[in-house]
């Protein structure tokens, strides 16, 4: 509801302030008269027309134009199908490049998922005060400096769509370290854009790969408090959500046939891949060199040489990690560490493993690594 | 909307380009002047003709060179109308010091 408000009046505090009259118009009337057959329809056509007679009359007291059209009134027109969706000009207006990452996040989450300014505050550790100076700030350099509501033109898609989807899945990640709850919303903000836009294959590619991720979700921490990391080899299958794979996968499929190539799509491929009951490391290792040559980025190349282990060649997959420049990255030394030990080189492995202990910040992976240690 | 465009860049970038590269610069700059949403531009004299004044106790201090002593400094603006920041962004993209190594602050106009 607050979507379609803010993508219809293009001001989000107007917005909130007409769904909450809207709210308040139905708590004094339903009771009453009953719940019209269309609910949701009948809030947001009240809204908007609260909105409009409120702009009105604040037009008239200033007695000056204002920039935003007043757009008309329609009472009679309550039908769900004849209200507009505006959520995907929203979702590119939240996620405009020009507002700070934390912003965009914030905003997505608030005007698309609905969230409240006090839960999206708890999911990223911050206080409300704080969440809600984000959110104001981001709200005010929308209006102050005239970011559009509107889908950007077919030469500025591609960059404007990376944005987008690097948002969600930022989301998603936030969610994917132990706060469920903003995974699951991610997936659905995932979902909503791929609806909206059928025919881009990255974000069905997106919305497979954090499904198919999502569906280990149980299998990743084990322990009594899920505390414990779990790897991939060592997860309980059986705590795999194979309905939610099946689903990624069929996503997957549609990404692929769009013709679909790029990052996200070749990221849903390996993890479609891995979900196989017999792995195929080789094509996983295949994989994450295309994307090593997409993305030019080192961890890719750290992943790879994982597959290239797990295919069978630890001494090749060590002379990979060998030649990266990681030093500052926890999981270099973790994947060092593991590869050394495989290779008989126990002393070089600890010293590894020490490193990447040194380097972690979750109670998880300190865990992990210290069990991993005492393994040695 | 009205925004500005300040455009900061190395002091004598142009002059390590070679000519053709030069006369490019030149051109696309020209192009951006002849656009009908450029209201105004101004270029502005080396960095070194600079002077910052203050007034501090009824007295005016002087000192020479730019305010922000950064490797970049302000060359000059452009006064743009457009219809919103996509648009603009697109034009500050177009500004050529941006291909090497300089930058174009986008900053809306305050409208009276």
């Amino acid at each position: 509801m607050l979507a379609s408000l803010v993508g219809f009046l293009h001001d989000f505090d107007k917005a909130e302030e007409a769904a909450q009259e809207a709210f308040a118009i139905a708590a004094e009337r339903w009771p009453a008269s009953g719940v019209p057959p269309n609910p949701g329809a009948w809030l947001v056509t009240t809204a908007r027309n609260r909105a409009i007679d409120r702009i009105r009359r604040e037009r008239t007291l200033a007695g000056k134009i204002h920039l935003l059209p007043v757009p008309e009134a329609v009472m009679e027109e309550i039908d769900e199908t004849s209200i507009k969706d505006e959520r995907l000009e929203l979702i590119f207006t939240c996620c405009h490049p020009a507002l700070p990452l934390d912003g965009q996040v914030a905003l997505t989450l608030r005007a698309l998922g609905g969230l409240e300014t006090a839960e999206i505050a708890r999911a990223f550790l911050v206080s409300e005060e704080t969440m809600k100076r984000r959110l104001t700030r981001a709200k005010t350099k929308i209006k102050a400096t005239g970011i559009p509501f509107a889908v950007p033109g077919a030469h500025l898609l591609p960059d404007r769509l990376d944005a987008v989807l690097a948002v969600i899945y930022l989301i998603f990640n936030e969610g994917y370290s132990g706060r469920v709850d903003l995974a699951a919303e991610a997936i659905s903000l995932g979902r909503v854009l791929a609806t909206l836009m059928p025919d881009q294959p990255e974000a069905h590619g997106l919305l497979a790969l954090m499904m198919i991720h999502h569906a280990r979700r149980q299998a990743r921490f084990s322990g009594q408090d899920g505390e414990d990391l779990v790897l991939l080899e060592d997860q309980d299958r059986s705590l795999w959500d194979m309905p939610q794979i099946a689903a990624g996968r069929a996503v997957l499929d549609r990404a692929i046939a769009l013709g679909g190539r790029g990052a996200y799509v070749l990221q849903a491929a390996i993890a479609a891949l891995q979900t196989a009951e017999l792995i195929d490391w080789p094509q996983v290792a295949g994989l994450y060199r295309r994307l090593a040559d997409l993305t030019g980025s080192a961890v890719v190349e750290l992943n790879r040489a994982a597959a290239l282990a797990q295919a069978g060649d630890p001494a090749a997959a060590l002379r990979a990690v060998d030649r990266l420049d990681l030093d500052g990255y926890l999981y270099f030394h973790s994947t060092r560490g593991e590869l050394l030990r495989r290779l008989g080189r126990d002393a070089e492995a600890r010293a590894a493993y020490g490193r990447a202990l040194e380097l972690a910040t979750s109670t998880p992976e300190r865990r992990f690594l210290t069990r991993r240690l005492d393994q040695l | 909307m009205q925004y500005a465009l300040m455009i900061y860049a190395e002091p004598g970038y142009a002059e390590g380009l070679p000519e053709a590269e030069r006369e490019a610069v030149l051109a696309e700059f020209t192009a951006l002047l002849d656009d009908p949403r450029c209201v105004a531009s101004a270029q502005l004299q080396p960095a070194e003709t600079a002077t910052c004044v203050r007034v501090a106790g009824g007295r005016t201090l002087m000192t020479d060179g730019p305010f922000a002593d950064t490797k970049e400094v302000l060359g000059g603006l452009f006064l743009v109308e457009a219809a919103n920041l996509d648009e603009v962004l697109e034009l500050a993209a177009r500004v050529p010091v941006t291909r090497f190594g300089g930058v174009v602050e986008v900053r809306p106009v305050v409208t009276r």
